[in-house]
C-alpha cells in the first residue's frame, strides 16, 4: 500500500482514504450515510451541529468525535451507528426539535430516528432558526463580504448584521437565503427592489431582455473583484 | 537598571542587591491581595508610612506592598518581618498603635493576633497558625515577600537565576528532559504533562512556534492565578522564557481576563521592566536566545478559558473553540504549533529548573507531583489562598488550614474547579489532593477554586446556580452545550420551583452524558458535572424537591412554608412592616399570622424577627 492512503475501519468495513480526509466523506465514499446539518461541501466543516458524530476506539477507550472535522487515521475503528452514536443523535434531536418544533427539516432527520416528539421546553414555537451557522460561513467563504456573523452567547446566540443595522458589507446577494435549511431569513423582491436584513437593493435589469439580473451591488462587488468594468455584467446569462 | 549583557553580570547584580539587604532588617508588609486591596490595604500602606515618617524611622523600617498574604477571610493583613508575625483586620487608624507597640515595644497585640479555633490561643506568629505551617508554597512562595511592582525584590530572591542556568549551562533537550521528570502536569484541569507538551512543541517542524500562558480565571471562587499574576508576575514571565528556550517559540502571550486591570498593569510592567534588564526581548542576557510577549486583556467571556477559543480570541476572531483535532501543539495560534499552560502551570517552571527536577519530584505522589495552590472558599473559619504538596489529604486543607466549617454547621461537601468541577461528599474527605483521586471522586482538580459547603446548601440549589453560570456563559456554537445547557437549567429550575416530575432525573443523567460526550470543547463537556455529581451523591434531595415538594436545606423559595409561632411572637410588628405583601396581620402585642396564599416566600420576615418567632419549614 502506498504511503499515500490511510487504512481504517468504518462499521466492520476495510476503508482507505486519503491523508486528510474526513471520517464524514471517507464514510459517504463507502455509501455509509451520516446525517448531517451544517455540513456543505463547499464549505469549511465547523462541527457546530453534532449530528455527525461517530464513536471511535475501542472499549474502554471509545468516545464520540466529529466526524466532519476528525481526518482519518491509521488503524482506526470507526462505528456510524452504535448505540451511543444512535443515542446522542437522537438527544440531539430532540434538542434542536424543542427549540425549532416547526422546522421542517428537523422534524424529518428525528423521525428518521423514531424522534417524534421532545421532552425538552420550547421557549418559542415559531423559531426557525437552528444556529448552523450556514449562512454566515457562506457569506464569508463563498461571497466574501462578511456581512452577517454569529452575535451573542448561548442566552440570546442569533445572526445578525452589524449592531443590527443595516449591513454596509452586504451585496444582496441572497446566498444566505438560498444556503438556510429551514428558510428563516426574510427575504422581499418587489418593483424592482430586494429587501434582506432590513437593507434594500435596487434590482439591475437586463439590457437585452429587461429582466432583473440581480442587485446593482452585487454586480458592483463582481466588477471589483473581477477588475471588469461593472456595465459588462448588465446582460443576464440567457442573453449572453 | 543596567541592561544585562551576560549571565556573570546579572550575577553581579543579584549579589550587589542582596548585599545592599540586611535580612534582619525591619519590614512591614501590607497585604495588597485582592481581599485586603478591597477592605483598604492601600490606606493601611499610606498610615504606616506617614507614622514611621513622623517616628523618625523612615529608612529604619521598610514599608512594602506585597501580594496576596492568604488567610484573606481576615484582611486586612500585616507581616511583620523580621519575627514573621502576623496581623490580621488591620485597619488605618491602627498603624500608630502596632508601630509603637510592637515595632517599638516589640509587644504582640492580642487583638490582631488570629484565633486558633482548634484550641482557641490567639497566635501572632506565622509558624504557629494551622494555616500557613501546613502550607508548602512553591508558586506562593514569593508573595509576602515581594513587592510586586519591584523587579530588584524578585531578584534579590533569586528571580531569574533559573533563566540564568537555563542559558548559560542547559540545552533545550536537558530543559526538556528536566519537565518530563519533575512529573509536573499541566494546573488548569486536563492534568497533561508539561513537559510531554513541550516536547511536541519542540518536535513540531513549522515555524513560528507559539507559548500562551492561560490566564483566564472565570470560576466563582477562584483567585488564585489572580493572586500569582498580581502578586509575582516576574516568576510566570521567567516561567515563559524558560519554556521559549527549550521549544524554540518566537513569541509569548499572556491571556488575562478583563475582570483582572491589575494583573494586565502588572504585567505588562514586568514584561516592560524585563526588557529594560536584558531579560526580555532581543538577545537575553547577551545570548543567541530571544524571546518577547505581549499582554492581552480579555472581553469578558469565560469561553475565552478554553485554549482554542482564547487563540481565537487572540487572533482577533469570535472567541468560539475549534473542533479537536488539530491540536494546539500541531495548528494552534494563528495555525501554528503552540503550547498553552495556566498561570499556575508557567509559574512552577522556574522553581523545576532552579531547585532542579528531581527534588521537585519528590515533592507530591507518585502521579501527581509538586504542589496545589487552592483558593478556598465558603463556608470554612479560613477562606484564603494555601498551597500543600499533592497528595495532602482533602480533610486537612478544609479543617486544619481552613480551619473546619464556620459556626455551627456540618461538613457537606465540597465543590472544587467551578461550574465545570463535581462535589465532592464527606465520604471523600480522607482522600489525597491528587489529579486521580478527584477524577475518581467525579469531581476535577481543575483550576483550584474550592467552595466548602455545610447542611445549609441545598444540592440542587448548588447544581442549579453553577448550570445557570455555564448556560450564560456558553458561547452557543454547537448544539449539545447550547440547548443542552438551557434545558439542563429549565429542568433545574422546575424541580427548585416544586414542579419537578419523577422523570426529570434520568431526563438530567441522559442530556448530561450527551453534553459530556459530544460537546466541542471543556465547557460544555463539564457544565453537567455538577449536577450529576449532586445527583449521584445527593440523590435523596433531588427527590425530596420532587415527591414531597421540600426542600431539605430550606433553600428553595417556593417549598418554603414560613409561620408564627403564636408562643413566642410578641406583636412586634418588626415583620408586618417589613412585609411587602401585606401577608401578615394581627393585633398590636398579639400574636400575628401569615396568609399563606399571599405569601410570596421572600423571607423578610424571618430576617427581621429578633424572637425567632417565624418558622420555616419545607
Amino acid at each position: 500500500m502506498s504511503n499515500d492512503t490511510i487504512s481504517l475501519t468504518i462499521d466492520g468495513m476495510a476503508v482507505t482514504a486519503a491523508p486528510g480526509r474526513s471520517l464524514l466523506l471517507a464514510a459517504r465514499d463507502r455509501g455509509i450515510d451520516i446525517p448531517t446539518l451544517c455540513y456543505h461541501d463547499d464549505l469549511k466543516p465547523e462541527g457546530q451541529c453534532r449530528l455527525c458524530l461517530v464513536e471511535i476506539g475501542a472499549p474502554p477507550h471509545r468516545r464520540l468525535v466529529n466526524s466532519c472535522t476528525y481526518p482519518v487515521e491509521p488503524g482506526l475503528t470507526v462505528q456510524t451507528a452504535s448505540e451511543a452514536v444512535l443515542a446522542a443523535r437522537r438527544l440531539v434531536l430532540e434538542l434542536l426539535l424543542a427549540r425549532c418544533p416547526q422546522a421542517k427539516i428537523i422534524q424529518e432527520m428525528a423521525a428518521a430516528l423514531g424522534v417524534y416528539e421532545s421532552r425538552f421546553k420550547t421557549d418559542n414555537p415559531e423559531e426557525l432558526c437552528i444556529l448552523c451557522g450556514l449562512c454566515v460561513r457562506t457569506c464569508r467563504e463563498v461571497v466574501g463580504v462578511s456581512a452577517i456573523s454569529m452575535a451573542n452567547r448561548t442566552p440570546g446566540k442569533t445572526v445578525a448584521t452589524p449592531f443590527l443595522e443595516e449591513s454596509e458589507a452586504c451585496i444582496g446577494c441572497g446566498s444566505c437565503v438560498f444556503i438556510c435549511p429551514t428558510g428563516v431569513i426574510e427575504y422581499v423582491e418587489k418593483d424592482g427592489v430586494r429587501t434582506v436584513w432590513g437593507r434594500q437593493f435596487e434590482l439591475q435589469p437586463c439590457n437585452v431582455c429587461g429582466n432583473y439580473i440581480a442587485p446593482r451591488a452585487q454586480l458592483e462587488h463582481w466588477a471589483k473583484i473581477t477588475g471588469d468594468p461593472v456595465e459588462s455584467f448588465f446582460v443576464c446569462r440567457d442573453c449572453r | 537598571m543596567p541592561k544585562m549583557k551576560s549571565v556573570a553580570q546579572l550575577a553581579e547584580y543579584r549579589a550587589k542587591l542582596q548585599a545592599r539587604r540586611d535580612p534582619n532588617q525591619p519590614q512591614v508588609l501590607v497585604c495588597g491581595g485582592a481581599g485586603c486591596d478591597a477592605l483598604g490595604s492601600a490606606e493601611v500602606a499610606s498610615a504606616f508610612r506617614e507614622e514611621l515618617n513622623q517616628r523618625g524611622l523612615k529608612g529604619k523600617v521598610e514599608l512594602k506592598s506585597t501580594g496576596c498574604q492568604g488567610l484573606c477571610a481576615k484582611g486586612v493583613r500585616v507581616l511583620l518581618r523580621p519575627q514573621e508575625i502576623t496581623y490580621q483586620q488591620v485597619s488605618a487608624l491602627n498603624a500608630g498603635e502596632i508601630v509603637e507597640e510592637t515595632l517599638v515595644k516589640g509587644k504582640i497585640l492580642d487583638r490582631f493576633c488570629h484565633q486558633d479555633p482548634g484550641d482557641g490561643a490567639l497566635k501572632g506568629h506565622k509558624s504557629k497558625i494551622p494555616f500557613y505551617k501546613g502550607q508548602f508554597p512553591l508558586v506562593l512562595r514569593h508573595l509576602d515577600v515581594i513587592d510586586p511592582e519591584e523587579v530588584d525584590d524578585y531578584l534579590a530572591q533569586g528571580g531569574y537565576g533559573a533563566l540564568a542556568q537555563a542559558l548559560s549551562g542547559l540545552t533545550p533537550e536537558e530543559i526538556i528532559a528536566a519537565m518530563e521528570r519533575s512529573g509536573l502536569r499541566g494546573r488548569g484541569g486536563g492534568g497533561f504533562p508539561t513537559g510531554r507538551k513541550w516536547r511536541f512543541l519542540r518536535q513540531a517542524p513549522e515555524n513560528p512556534k507559539f507559548l500562551i500562558c492561560n490566564g483566564s480565571e472565570g470560576d466563582p471562587g477562584a483567585y488564585l492565578d489572580r493572586a500569582v499574576m498580581e502578586g509575582d508576575p516576574h516568576a510566570i514571565l521567567e516561567g515563559l522564557s524558560i519554556g521559549a528556550f527549550a521549544t524554540g517559540a518566537a513569541q509569548g502571550h499572556i491571556y488575562v481576563g478583563h475582570e483582572y486591570p491589575l494583573a494586565v498593569q502588572r504585567l505588562r510592567q514586568a514584561a516592560a521592566q524585563a526588557r529594560e534588564l536584558g531579560l526580555l526581548g532581543e538577545k537575553i542576557l547577551g545570548t543567541d536566545f530571544s524571546f518577547d510577549l505581549k499582554v492581552h486583556r480579555g472581553a469578558g467571556a469565560y469561553v475565552c478559558g478554553e485554549e482554542t477559543a482564547l487563540m481565537n480570541f487572540i487572533e482577533g476572531n469570535i472567541g468560539e473553540p475549534r473542533n479537536r483535532p488539530p491540536y494546539p501543539a500541531q495548528k494552534g495560534l494563528f495555525g501554528q504549533p503552540t503550547v498553552i499552560n495556566n498561570v499556575e502551570t508557567w509559574a512552577n517552571v522556574p522553581v523545576i529548573i532552579g531547585k532542579g527536577a528531581d527534588w521537585y519530584a519528590g515533592v507530591g505522589t507518585e502521579k501527581s507531583k509538586g504542589t496545589k495552590v487552592f483558593s478556598l472558599a465558603g463556608a470554612v473559619n479560613h477562606a484564603g489562598l494555601l498551597e500543600v504538596p499533592m497528595g495532602t489529604p482533602l480533610r486537612r486543607v478544609i479543617f486544619e488550614l481552613g480551619g473546619g466549617i464556620k459556626g455551627k454547621g456540618d461538613f457537606k461537601a465540597a465543590l472544587t474547579s467551578g461550574p465545570g468541577g463535581g462535589v465532592i461528599p464527606a465520604q471523600f474527605l480522607d482522600m489525597p489532593v491528587t489529579f486521580e483521586s478527584f477524577q475518581e471522586a467525579g469531581g476535577n482538580l481543575g483550576s483550584g477554586s474550592m467552595v466548602v459547603m455545610d447542611h445549609t446548601c441545598c444540592m440542587v440549589d448548588v447544581a442549579r446556580y453553577f448550570v445557570t453560570f455555564s448556560y450564560e456563559e456558553s458561547c452557543g456554537k454547537c448544539t449539545p452545550c447550547r440547548e443542552g445547557a438551557k434545558q439542563l437549567l429549565d429542568i433545574l429550575n422546575r424541580i427548585t420551583g416544586g414542579q419537578g416530575e419523577e422523570g426529570h432525573l434520568t431526563l438530567l443523567e441522559e442530556l448530561g452524558a450527551v453534553m459530556t460526550g459530544a460537546s466541542i470543547c471543556g465547557l460544555g463537556q463539564s457544565a453537567p458535572n455538577p449536577v450529576l455529581t449532586t445527583l449521584k451523591y445527593f440523590r435523596s434531595e433531588y427527590e425530596a424537591h420532587i415527591r414531597e415538594k421540600k426542600c431539605p436545606a430550606l433553600v428553595c423559595r417556593p417549598l418554603l412554608k414560613y409561620t408564627v409561632d403564636p408562643e413566642t411572637c410578641t406583636g412586634c410588628l418588626a415583620c408586618v412592616r417589613e412585609c411587602r405583601v401585606e401577608a401578615i396581620t394581627g393585633e398590636y402585642q398579639e400574636p400575628q399570622e401569615i396568609d399563606q396564599e399571599l405569601c410570596v416566600k421572600c423571607g423578610m420576615c424571618y430576617e427581621v424577627c429578633k424572637f425567632e418567632a417565624i418558622k420555616v419549614e419545607s
